[in-house]
């Protein structure tokens, strides 16, 4: 699946649910879903600045497509993380780098977008496509 | 006298507006209070009726603007008790209080001297004395913390020597609400000769503090702690301090003659208020002290103090919650943490609610570290919540549990 249709599908997925409250459970839910970043790797290096709370992201290269792992200390950010590692993971750099994020608008998590957000949800997606700029270097 | 509060909420027209849908619980008080339409309206009137730049003109307008600022400088003398009025400098707020006090005393200073700062500091009672002690090679000693949130007199007691030249400490907490002994700080420091700084950012919008009674050498406040605006607040300094301290800022109204050879400084309390001040501001928090002195400080503490034990004897039956911060002596903050579930989740689910609170550091982050916790939930109420919104909130939270578990 392109980065697109994975953001379909999750649009799809949350359209189910009418109220904050369903669609932040699901958000947890996700969160436990989340590949989750070997412990070698969970070191301050490795934390996202700009965040209240802890995450950590790795990504790695396979068959020049990027994969990603992560970890949260808090539910919440760990499922906003699945979220963006779920259409980000296992594709191609370049793909990565040209995606736009505007599907969390439509999952009704427009608020979590501001850059003062102290969730640091616009600091995550800097990071991974940092990680996919890195990458993506390396293969030209 | 009980509080009316149907009428002091009716002050406030925030308290009436929805956030994500639901009746909006503001109890982010400590971080920023509200402000009453009799504030409002001054602050109104202040731009529809006689904007003007103050101290210089011959104009009309700028003789009510500048009759309007002394006024309020003059309110907040008498409210704090403070002997002089130009011991009134009116500064942007806490943090350039201190900046200033830590600029000139710095200049006081030898390497070698001694300054003394609390454990339970906000950052910016701390980090413009770092600055100072850089500058001035000064050592910074620490008085301790202990579990319940309060400080170690004790040690206090033994850092106190011939070397130490100030002593600078909050009145109140802003993490943790504890009320600190300060009386009993200044008293000691003076015997050895120190002067003390009282940091009273925290204190001011719930206790009344008398500044000649308690021998401070310097208080800071913000207006916005006070349901006065942002960008406004005030330093007390004894005269003799004042005069001895170097002018902060440079610049228009500070001055007595200027020439390219030598400039004289103006007196207090001008020198120390640089360029056009926050003259709207000035006035709107002398408009502020007169709100709450019409509802009476006694009435405050007294009302807050009942609103805290309702929340914290709530708050307790909540299973694996633990409330930071636990002396008798407090204002109405209540900083809390709920077994392993992080204070960034639970504000988030809150806030979904309608349910206003801070998390995080708090901009304490030696605290947190004491506590060996990344940060705190932090509820701080003001005279004008209620009840009800105690109950709203603390269901809330069992909410959030509910769902993060």
């Amino acid at each position: 699946m392109t980065v697109e249709q994975v953001q379909d599908e999750i649009i799809e997925e949350f359209s189910l649910f009418d109220d904050w409250m369903q669609r932040y459970e699901y958000m947890i839910d996700l969160g436990k879903s989340l590949p989750l970043i070997d412990t070698k790797h969970k070191t301050d290096d490795n934390i996202i600045k700009g965040c209240q709370s802890k995450v950590w992201v790795h990504a790695d290269m396979v068959d020049e497509k990027v994969v990603f792992t992560a970890d949260s200390d808090a539910v919440i950010t760990k499922g906003i993380i699945a979220i963006l590692i779920r259409t980000f993971s296992n594709q191609p750099p370049q793909d990565i780098l040209d995606a736009n994020t505007d599907f969390i608008d439509q999952i009704g998590l427009k608020d979590h977008l501001s850059p003062t957000r102290a969730n640091g949800l616009v600091s995550m997606i800097k990071q991974l496509k940092l990680y996919a700029l890195a990458y993506q270097t390396q293969l030209n | 006298m009980e509080l009316d509060l149907t009428n002091i909420r009716a002050d406030f027209p925030i308290l009436s507006r929805k956030v994500n849908g639901q009746p909006l619980v503001y109890l982010d008080n400590a971080a920023t209070s509200q402000t009453p339409t009799q504030v409002i309206d001054v602050i109104a009137d202040y731009y529809q009726q006689y904007n003007a730049n103050i101290h210089r003109g011959v104009h009309t307008l700028s003789q009510e603007a500048t009759d309007k600022f002394e006024h309020a400088r003059k309110t907040i003398q008498k409210h704090f008790n403070i002997p002089k009025s130009n011991e009134v400098i009116l500064t942007s707020g806490t943090t350039h209080s201190i900046n200033l006090v830590a600029f000139g005393f710095g200049t006081l200073l030898d390497p070698g001297d001694e300054v003394i700062v609390s454990a339970l500091e906000h950052h910016a009672n701390i980090v413009p004395w770092q600055m100072m002690c850089e500058r001035s090679g000064a050592v910074l000693r620490v008085i301790p913390m202990t579990d319940e949130g309060t400080l170690d007199m004790h040690t206090y007691a033994e850092l106190l020597n011939k070397k130490t030249k100030l002593v600078f400490v909050n009145h109140v907490s802003n993490a943790l609400g504890t009320i600190n002994p300060i009386e009993e700080i200044i008293k000691k420091a003076h015997k050895t000769g120190a002067a003390v700084l009282v940091d009273g950012a925290q204190a001011c919008g719930h206790l009344k503090p008398n500044l000649k009674k308690l021998d401070v050498d310097f208080y800071t406040v913000s207006a916005h702690k006070l349901c006065g605006p942002t960008g406004m607040g005030m330093l007390y300094g004894k005269e003799k301090w004042l005069n001895k301290l170097p002018p902060y800022q440079g610049g228009g109204e500070m001055i007595d003659e200027v020439t390219f050879e030598k400039t004289t400084y103006a007196d207090l309390p001008h020198k120390f208020e640089a360029g056009t001040p926050n003259i709207c501001g000035g006035i709107a928090f002398g408009a502020a002290l007169d709100y709450m002195n019409s509802i009476g400080f006694d009435e405050i503490e007294s009302y807050e103090e009942e609103l805290l034990d309702y929340a914290t004897a709530k708050l307790n039956q909540i299973e694996g919650l633990r409330i930071y911060g636990n002396t008798k002596h407090k204002t109405a903050v209540i900083s809390f943490n709920i077994d392993s579930l992080h204070p960034y989740d639970v504000g988030t689910l809150l806030d979904k609610m309608g349910i206003a609170v801070r998390t995080g550091h708090h901009c304490a982050q030696p605290i947190m570290d004491y506590y060996k916790i990344p940060g705190t939930i932090r509820a701080s109420f003001a005279f004008y919540n209620t009840k009800d919104e105690v109950d709203t909130f603390v269901n809330g939270v069992q909410r959030a549990i509910a769902m993060l578990r």
